[in-house]
């Protein structure tokens, strides 16, 4: 495979940016499957290596370059990008100088049909998290990765990571199997309310059913575009379905879904709350402030509107200066500059709460 | 200065019971219609007992006479758009068959009855060459002006199956008009069944995004230059959110798809209109009026009441607007776009 392996151009332009930045989106895989292999349990192992990973076949589009990344992302040193600590340092915290980075790994362990698999799985990513991650590196804190399928092996592997300092939230992909209000997955947010982490959830993967209400697109932009309608239906369900009135200290963080959808959306949800109501009776506030209490909403990719008072608009449409989180979605190739992702100039005291203070506050970091 | 009447885009005339076909079946499923269990296609997209489906006054179902009263007074054109589920009838003969009776039955009960009034095509799209020969059968009828389809389909409207409905709408001058609901049997979100009808409601403006989206990034409107699609009550104010998303994706994307020639933002604007009801409006009107801009067209935005079905009143969206534009939304840009 072709890997570019000279300083990225972006390396070459100094950052202009004038605040601290934290990066809510980096994202790190295995240099080599060993890895994985090694810190799955050993009674796992076996199955792993003869039988492997089973998703949801059928349902990927090949993304327009290898592994969604960046060209110049892949190390000199050899394995995909985002697996090597070094370079991560390298071109990401020390190339931007980012204060801190969550670690999301999208390793398709959530989508894995052999639950009890899935839960060896994601102990396994979250001790390589750990360990070859977050312990030599300060400035990185990782994600709980979690069989989300199913409630209560989720809730166990938050409830085994939910003391320690490195994991600041849960995550899990936007595509599940069944909307994320249902009741199947309630008891991942109990455990989630009872460790107080927030629960991420990413852009991506794969729950068996088309990302288009209308069926199967036919192109990876269909895809990748159309992954904004998976966050609208998530939010729809989560807020329609009561979630928030059983677990009132639930945070969500919604991960690379852009944000242009969020003021329409709840329009629609506000109006069809009025006159549908009856059919959520425990639902007592307009969903539209339910959405500003309970979520948070990562940058990347942002929607760009060739008239840039539209975006300024949009921001107050919006009116959650105090929950946008940047994020750069590192190494992937829509990968946002810490200094030039927003097409409008901030006024300094939103540069500083969107760049980092919003997420210093979500996740607690010093 | 009072305003000249309207050109409703968005009136229903639903089919009242399957009996009401019985006049127009053949003898084979008039029997079958008959003797088996079948009772109708089943989407309940519109259950006649939820608020949405009918507003205070108004019947779930109405009659000719209640839609010259309460919907065409001070109309114009009044253009009706059956949801009669044919594309939810897995047995596409049967499902053809439904189709031909529902529009005979339009013709018969509807279009020969009352002037102002133009129908729309019942196809059963699941299978594009019967739906292709049921445009065929009414494409030059005057009172049919447009195909509807549901906006829950199979596959998205831009994938090359649907391509004989797009070649026989353009051929026969019809628009194709995209409307709230259906039932094809996919779950209606990208992550599976949600448990409330609410969800389904609320969530239907999504499927119209993905439809958008593959229009344009499947290359239908690169195959069918020609080709004119109307949103129906689908909603609008997620719309330059989208231009903004599917432009942006097209900058970085467009070499994976080199039919598409300009940003989508711009086939939608040529080839795209959407009736304004739901209007889905914000509690702070210069919000509104910001979205409307954002669009930026005169020309997208139909209107449509909706009738019977429930909605919040669109005096919020026009109070917004200057007067030339609301009288452009009000009949020009229908009359333009349908060419009455």
């Amino acid at each position: 495979m072709a890997v570019a392996t000279a300083p990225s151009a972006l390396l070459d332009r100094p950052s202009s940016i004038d605040v601290a930045v934290i990066d809510t989106d980096i994202h790190i895989t295995f240099p080599s499957p060993d890895v994985l292999t090694n810190y799955l349990a050993p009674e796992w192992r076996e199955h792993h290596r003869t039988f492997g990973m089973r998703g949801h076949q059928g349902s990927h589009y090949p993304r327009a370059m290898p592994n969604a990344a960046r060209h110049d992302s892949w190390p000199a040193a050899g394995g995909p990008p985002g697996s090597n600590l070094g370079f991560v340092q390298e071109q990401l915290l020390d190339g931007w100088n980012i204060e801190y980075g969550i670690l999301n790994p999208l390793v398709g362990v959530g989508e894995q049909r052999n639950l009890a698999y899935g839960a060896a799985l994601a102990r396994a990513v979250n001790e390589w998290q750990l360990h070859d991650w977050v312990e030599p590196e300060a400035r990185l804190r990782a994600s709980v990765v979690v069989p989300w399928e199913d409630g209560e092996l989720a809730a166990a592997e938050i409830d085994h990571w939910g003391g320690h300092s490195a994991f600041v939230q849960a995550l899990l992909i936007i595509r599940t199997k069944e909307p994320l209000g249902r009741r199947k997955y309630w008891k991942m947010y109990e455990a989630a309310e009872r460790n107080n982490l927030p629960i991420g959830i990413h852009f991506g993967g794969a729950g068996g059913g088309p990302i288009t209400g209308a069926g199967w697109p036919s192109h990876y932009i269909e895809d990748h575009g159309g992954m904004p309608q998976a966050f609208q239906a998530q939010v729809i369900s989560l807020i329609y379905e009561g979630v928030f009135e059983r677990f009132p200290g639930l945070q969500i963080v919604l991960i690379e879904g852009g944000f242009a959808w969020i003021p329409p959306m709840l329009w629609r949800m506000d109006a069809a709350w009025r006159k549908l109501g009856a059919e959520t009776p425990y639902l007592k506030r307009p969903p539209s402030e339910v959405f500003r209490e309970h979520f948070w909403v990562s940058t990347q990719p942002m929607e760009e509107p060739l008239q840039r008072e539209y975006f300024r608009q949009l921001l107050d449409q919006l009116a959650m200066d105090d929950r946008l989180l940047f994020a750069t979605d590192y190494p992937h190739w829509d990968f946002d500059a810490p200094d030039q992702a927003f097409p409008i100039a901030l006024d300094p005291v939103r540069k500083r709460n969107f760049m980092a203070e919003n997420a210093r506050r979500l996740y607690g970091l010093p | 200065m009072p305003l000249p009447p309207t050109i409703d885009c968005d009136l229903h005339n639903e089919v009242p019971s399957k009996e009401s076909l019985y006049p127009y079946l053949p003898d084979y499923w008039l029997d079958y219609c008959r003797e088996s269990a079948f009772t109708g296609p089943d989407a309940a997209d519109y259950p006649a007992t939820i608020p949405t489906s009918a507003r205070p006054g108004a019947t779930a179902i109405p009659a000719l006479s209640e839609i010259q009263e309460k919907a065409l007074n001070g109309a114009e054109i009044g253009i009706l758009n059956c949801a009669y589920r044919v594309q939810s009838v897995r047995n596409e003969e049967l499902a053809g068959a439904l189709a031909t009776a529902v529009n005979r039955w339009q013709i018969e009960h509807w279009l020969e009855k009352e002037p102002r009034l133009r129908a729309s095509i019942v196809v059963p799209s699941q299978n594009p060459a019967l739906a292709a020969a049921e445009i065929e059968r009414w494409g030059d009828h005057p009172g049919f002006i447009q195909v509807i389809l549901p906006v829950r389909s199979e596959a998205p409207y831009g994938n090359r199956r649907y391509d004989p409905i797009f070649e026989a709408a353009v051929r026969h001058n019809l628009v194709v008009g995209i409307n709230f609901g259906g039932a094809a049997g996919n779950p209606p979100t990208p992550s599976g069944w949600p448990s409330l009808y609410i969800e389904e409601y609320a969530g239907m403006a999504q499927i119209f995004q993905s439809q958008a989206t593959s229009l344009v990034m499947e290359g239908a409107f690169d195959r069918y230059p020609e080709l004119r699609v109307a949103f129906i009550e689908g909603g609008f104010t997620w719309l330059p959110s989208l231009m903004w998303r599917m432009d942006k994706e097209w900058k970085g994307l467009r070499h994976n798809t080199p039919w598409v020639k300009r940003a989508p933002s711009l086939y939608w604007r040529e080839h795209l209109r959407l009736t304004i009801q739901p209007v889905d409006g914000p509690a702070n009107a210069t919000h509104l009026g910001q979205i409307v801009e954002q669009i930026d067209s005169d020309e997208m935005l139909l209107y449509g009441s909706d009738y019977p079905h429930l909605h919040d009143s669109e005096s919020a969206l026009f109070a917004t607007l200057p007067v030339p534009l609301e009288q452009k939304i009000r009949s020009e840009n229908a009359r333009a776009f349908y060419r009455l």
